[in-house]
């Protein structure tokens, strides 16, 4: 399927350095001013996107991102990674992952894409569900937790990370596959590709457009911040260690 | 009243350890009814007599079909889609087969899911934590739908095997996608205690060096009857298996005692040690984050700090 078209998510969240403060009044985490990037595991998921286009087993690596408007900066580098176009869809409030996985669907209809690469948790809401809903939407193959993808034709032996050590599984096409931090290591973004990023397109739909109204389904009643572990002290040697974990009990 | 209904997770070692905690869970909904939901290809697992030991569980239904063989997230979806009309809520521990069919089933059903709940408020008001444990959601779920939610292991201790259900087995009918075929699958095997249940985790970090020098840790492990853990990084650079990856996007673990020997204490990595009783900390960086939230810390070279401790141990 040399022709085949790839769409990729890229979530705008806050960088993964950040240290998260929640606000006081409980109404969610502190955003302004706050560095925002590509969601790790979607850069994972972007490469994976870009090599199997690089191998010559795909055409077209669409960057799809739903949510603010802001959402264009990670697109632009998503384009300037290499994703041949991006697709922002507005959405007026951040959407629950009921509601992306639906605006994913909508968009999968449109463009037919072989293969939707997602990544497997977005470290902000830390669903780990899109990718699965999507597969559920759409009755295809899902393969979670991709640490190895060897596309051949029509289907793909996928290498899977699970609790208990490593699972292959063979999808056949279309499916989404959802993946996992050691698939792959994205590539740097190199200053003259930032340049030709700028002449890539960027289409906006509304999720409206795309006959998603409803973005949320559980009521959000407040975001509060977790008790604080209590830090101990230091010991000054192994023999007081010991003596402190015998004394607790464990030794 | 609530009808509950709680996902069987079957594996080659019997039960899932997480079903036990997935039941509490549950029994804090006050449920009418609780069951267990087993898909099995053979009905003789041991597994399925250990469900009906739980306490609080009401019925363990055994569904049998050959496509059960493997949990493959299609089938089983489809199987639990099946059965949600008589249940208020779907429950299954936040395990990667849990993580894997629920969404799926969530969808088919209209529903949003809630990951990993951390407590339950009222039938429908769960806590969830977000942004690597650093924020905690408060969230509601709509009337009228049926909830179906993960539950965070690591926030509740396994009810008892002090229970005696009914167990309910027939044959059940589904038609198996082609689209996915299991291969294999590749477990470590060994005597270790599990990472997910022991009750002492001893875990290495980029520091070790080697797979060869990580086997320092294991020993340290073995004297200590602990399980073995490993970071992020150390497991990316192989020196350990990905299934020991402590944290975030690995496992979240609530042990009485962790040791983290040459680990800086990423936010990532403190997201799968939050709830764990005694946190030591071996770092030869006196300024490592891990030193802020470790109960007792020690500086120093794991090099040197580990056969002297191992020398010291009874
Ligand atoms: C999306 C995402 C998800 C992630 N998920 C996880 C996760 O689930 N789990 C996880 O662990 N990480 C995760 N990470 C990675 C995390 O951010 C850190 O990079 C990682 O935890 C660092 O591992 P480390 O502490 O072993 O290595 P380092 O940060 O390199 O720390 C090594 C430490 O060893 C000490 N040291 C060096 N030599 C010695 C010696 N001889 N004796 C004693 N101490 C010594 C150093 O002082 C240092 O503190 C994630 C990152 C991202 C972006
Ligand atoms: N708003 C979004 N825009 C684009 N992709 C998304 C969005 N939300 C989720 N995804 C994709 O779905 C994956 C899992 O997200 P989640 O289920 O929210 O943890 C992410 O890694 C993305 O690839």
């Amino acid at each position: 399927m040399s022709d085949m078209k790839i769409m990729v998510g890229v979530k705008r969240v806050i960088d993964y350095n950040v240290r998260v403060q929640v606000k006081s009044d409980g109404s969610g985490v502190v955003t302004d001013g706050v560095k925002m990037s590509i969601n790790p595991f979607d850069e994972i998921a972007l490469e994976e996107a870009l090599r199997l286009k690089e191998a010559g087993k795909a055409a077209e690596v669409i960057a799809v991102s739903v949510g603010p408007s802001q959402a264009q900066e990670q697109l632009r580098t998503a384009l300037a990674m290499g994703a041949d176009r991006g697709i922002l869809v507005t959405t007026a409030e951040q959407p629950q992952p009921l509601a992306v996985a639906k605006i994913f669907a909508a968009l999968y209809a449109k463009e037919q894409p072989g293969l939707v690469i997602l990544g497997k948790q977005a470290i902000d809401d830390d669903a780990g569900q899109v990718p699965q809903m999507l597969a559920g939407l759409l009755d295809v193959a899902q393969a979670t937790n991709a640490s190895k993808v060897e596309l051949e034709g029509e289907s793909a032996r996928v290498t899977r990370e699970i609790d208990t050590g490593i699972e292959v599984i063979e999808i056949r096409l279309p499916a989404v596959l959802s993946v996992d931090l050691r698939l792959n290591e994205p590539r740097y973004v190199k200053l003259p590709d930032i340049m030709k990023a700028k002449k890539k397109p960027i289409e906006t739909i509304d999720a409206q457009a795309l006959g998603v109204e409803r973005l949320t389904f559980l009521r959000v009643i407040k975001t509060s911040t977790p008790p604080a572990r209590q830090g101990g002290h230091k010991v000054g040697s192994v023999e007081e260690l010991v003596q402190e974990l015998k004394q607790r009990g464990f030794v | 009243m609530a009808r509950v209904l709680v996902f069987g997770e079957l594996g080659s070692k019997g039960l899932n350890s997480g079903v036990a905690k997935a039941v509490r869970c549950a029994m804090d909904l006050q449920p009418a009814a609780l069951d267990v939901l087993c898909l099995v290809a053979d009905e003789s697992q041991e597994g399925i007599k250990q469900a009906a030991r739980l306490q609080g569980v009401t019925k363990v239904l055994v569904r049998i079909h050959d496509a059960f063989a493997e949990p493959l997230a299609a089938v089983m979806g489809n199987a639990l889609v099946e059965m949600a009309g008589d249940y208020t809520h779907i429950l299954a521990a936040n395990t990667t087969v849990g993580r894997d069919i629920l969404p799926r089933v969530a969808a088919r059903l209209g529903v949003q899911q809630i990951s990993d709940i951390m407590r339950v408020e009222s039938e429908r008001v769960f806590d969830r934590p977000t942004y690597a444990g650093n924020a905690i959601t408060t969230v509601e779920a709509p009337e009228g739908m049926v909830v179906v939610a993960t539950v965070r292991t690591a926030s509740y201790r396994a009810v008892p095997e002090e229970g005696d259900a009914v167990v309910e087995a027939q044959p059940f009918n589904v038609s198996p996608p082609s689209h996915t075929r299991f291969v294999e699958r590749r477990e470590a095997k060994g005597e270790r205690p599990d990472l997910q249940t022991a009750r002492k985790v001893v875990s290495g970090g980029r520091a070790v060096g080697s797979s060869e020098n990580f086997q320092i840790i294991a020993n340290l492990a073995d004297r200590l009857g602990a399980a073995v853990g490993a970071s992020r990084a150390a497991v990316d650079a192989g020196y350990a298996p990905n299934e020991l990856q402590v944290g975030q996007t690995g496992k979240i673990i609530a042990p009485d005692l962790y040791v983290a020997i040459g680990i800086s204490g990423a936010i990532q990595h403190l997201a799968g040690i939050k709830d764990a009783g005694t946190i030591v900390a071996i770092n030869k960086d006196g300024e490592a984050p891990i030193f802020e939230i470790a109960d007792l810390g020690l500086e120093g070279d794991l090099f040197k700090v580990i056969p002297e401790l191992e020398k010291l141990l009874p």
